[in-house]
């Protein structure tokens, strides 16, 4: 079965968990940006974990199912309707053969992950089926999607309905992720020490509009780093908050570089990475410290809800 | 522990393995025979090492570990364990070497006249200077595939453009500072392009998928002066 594209949107790409095992060879991780919401959207619609889904950004896409299909949006709190009749987030949603799903503005938040039981078959390569969209392979093309696309869906579920039906179970992805509320980042200690540590912790610091799927780029006052000299490349991760000359700090995302040469002054933790996928241009974020053991207890209770839900979704 | 480095901590899920804090050809060259050893052992948390000039990346998958109780410090544990005397004591592993031919000047190296100006040397002097010296790949980084070596003649260096070209060619060798490189894939580029390859540097649907490995080695041969495409 297949899935037609009649408009993409402002920012629309196949993403799963990504890859994980190429930074050697220059290639990053790519992934949904939010991968709690993306994994929560797959396990809703039945798919095993790591199956391809759309990403959208800010502004979603018009798609023709060809076929009937089960679907479930999660993510930013995005308009959504077929038809006329309004899709809700957090749900299973089964749409029959000839549905045109209408996805509008993100109203908070901005990445939203449209799953398809089945998963999106797109040929896999370095072993995902993510868009790299800076090395230009992965996904449709290795590039967003584009009007005409047909994506093709893999042997799943298939629902026998004419009408949507919407399911009345739905999942609340707090304290994970809460939209509703300001984004508090936990920080772990980097590599390079910077002058004035309160500086980092007091500020509301302002995401730029300059954002993309490599880095957050944070505008506040500016950082100074205790030791100015030339640094050479050193490996980075997603998550790695880098200062450059100008003070302003980059939180890398799940497109980091591989390598950088800016200081690394703090690292986000993994827990809180679905929260920063999802910050607008112009909304605010706040730092507070972490040690690697409040680091594991968030990671390990994220992923703990993640298999509750998965049970109660059964 | 190692002689070779110290480890400190890279974020939540990484330990990042310190040999030094400059670009060193001898250095680097224990970097990727730690990378390799590392390699070769692969620890099911292991999912990646990740070489750069002086340091390593050692990513590890904290799923694979859930019963562990403080994941990179058991990785430490580990580490402290593996016998890197031998590479101390200079005993390296094999590496791949490569000859990779570079038609230099004209329009496949716009800044090839730049650079001999800024050395005193005339053009042919810099091709010839490239061309001679044996580079190690010191990291693949900054994009897919795109080889950082290191070992340039020192009176070809040059820094980057003041600013950056809105397109580089693909295969297109430049040079930064005292290093020089290739770009993979067609994009902006801030290096002085001094020549260019036909050669596939990256291509994910390929197996390999890049060209050369971190470590390898690497030799340019001059083909300003053959005709037709040639890698």
């Amino acid at each position: 079965m297949s899935v037609l594209v009649i408009s993409p949107g402002l920012l629309s790409s196949v993403q799963d968990d990504g890859r994980q095992a190429w930074r050697h060879l220059g290639v990053g991780r790519s992934g949904a940006l939010d991968a709690y919401s993306y994994s929560i959207a797959n396990r809703l619609v039945g798919n095993a974990t790591g199956l391809a889904a759309i990403e959208i950004t800010l502004t979603g896409p018009r798609l023709h199912f060809e076929h009937a299909a089960r679907v479930a949006i999660c993510g930013a709190q995005i308009d959504a309707d077929v038809d006329g009749l309004a899709i809700p987030c957090w749900r299973r949603v089964d749409l029959p053969a000839g549905s045109v799903l209408q996805l509008g503005a993100c109203r908070l938040g901005a990445r939203a992950y449209l799953a398809i039981a089945g998963g999106l078959d797109c040929e896999p390569l370095l072993g995902s089926r993510s868009t790299d969209l800076r090395a230009a392979f992965g996904g449709v093309a290795g590039r967003p999607l584009s009007a005409g696309d047909r994506l093709v869906v893999a042997d799943g579920f298939r629902p026998d309905c004419s009408e949507p039906v919407i399911d009345a179970r739905w999942v609340d992805p707090a304290p994970d992720l809460d939209l509703a509320r300001p984004a508090i980042v936990h920080l772990l200690p980097g590599h390079d020490a910077i002058t004035d540590d309160h500086a980092l912790f007091a500020t509301a610091w302002k995401v730029s509009a300059a954002s993309n799927r490599q880095g957050l780029r944070l505008q506040g006052p500016g950082l100074t780093i205790a030791d100015p000299q030339e640094r050479i490349s050193e490996p980075v991760m997603p998550g790695t908050l880098q200062l450059p000359a100008d003070g302003q700090p980059i939180l890398l995302l799940a497109d980091a570089q591989t390598h950088g040469g800016y200081p690394r002054i703090a690292h986000a933790i993994r827990a809180d990475l679905p929260r920063l996928a999802q910050l607008r241009p112009g909304d605010a974020l706040r730092f507070v410290r972490c040690d690697a053991a409040l680091a594991e207890r968030k990671r390990i209770e994220q992923r703990q809800r993640l298999v509750r839900m998965s049970i109660a979704l059964g | 522990m190692s002689r070779l480095f110290t480890v400190e901590p890279l974020g939540e899920d990484a330990l990042l393995l310190r040999f030094g804090s400059a670009i060193d050809a001898t250095i680097n060259q224990h970097v990727h025979a730690c990378a390799a050893l590392l390699r070769r052992e692969r620890p099911a948390w292991l999912l990646d090492v990740v070489p750069a000039f002086a340091t390593l990346a050692v990513c590890v998958d904290l799923d694979a570990m859930s019963d562990v109780a403080d994941p990179l410090g058991a990785v430490r544990g580990w580490l402290a364990t593996r016998d890197f005397d031998a590479i101390a004591d200079g005993h390296l592993p094999a590496v791949g070497s490569h000859q990779i031919r570079v038609r230099y000047g004209g329009d496949y190296g716009p800044d090839l006249d730049a650079v001999a100006a800024h050395a005193g040397l005339s053009p042919e002097q810099v091709v010839q200077r490239h061309a001679s010296a044996e580079y190690r790949v010191g990291m693949l980084g900054f994009a897919a595939g795109f080889p950082y070596l290191i070992g340039m003649d020192a009176s070809i260096a040059m820094p980057r453009r003041a600013t950056p070209r809105i397109e580089v060619h693909a295969g297109s060798v430049g040079i930064a500072g005292a290093q020089t490189g290739i770009y993979p894939r067609s994009g902006p580029g801030g290096w002085q392009i001094i020549g260019r390859t036909d050669a596939l540097l990256f291509d994910a649907a390929r197996a390999p998928v890049t060209l050369l490995e971190p470590g390898d080695l690497v030799r340019f041969v001059d083909a300003s002066r053959s005709a037709g495409p040639n890698a």
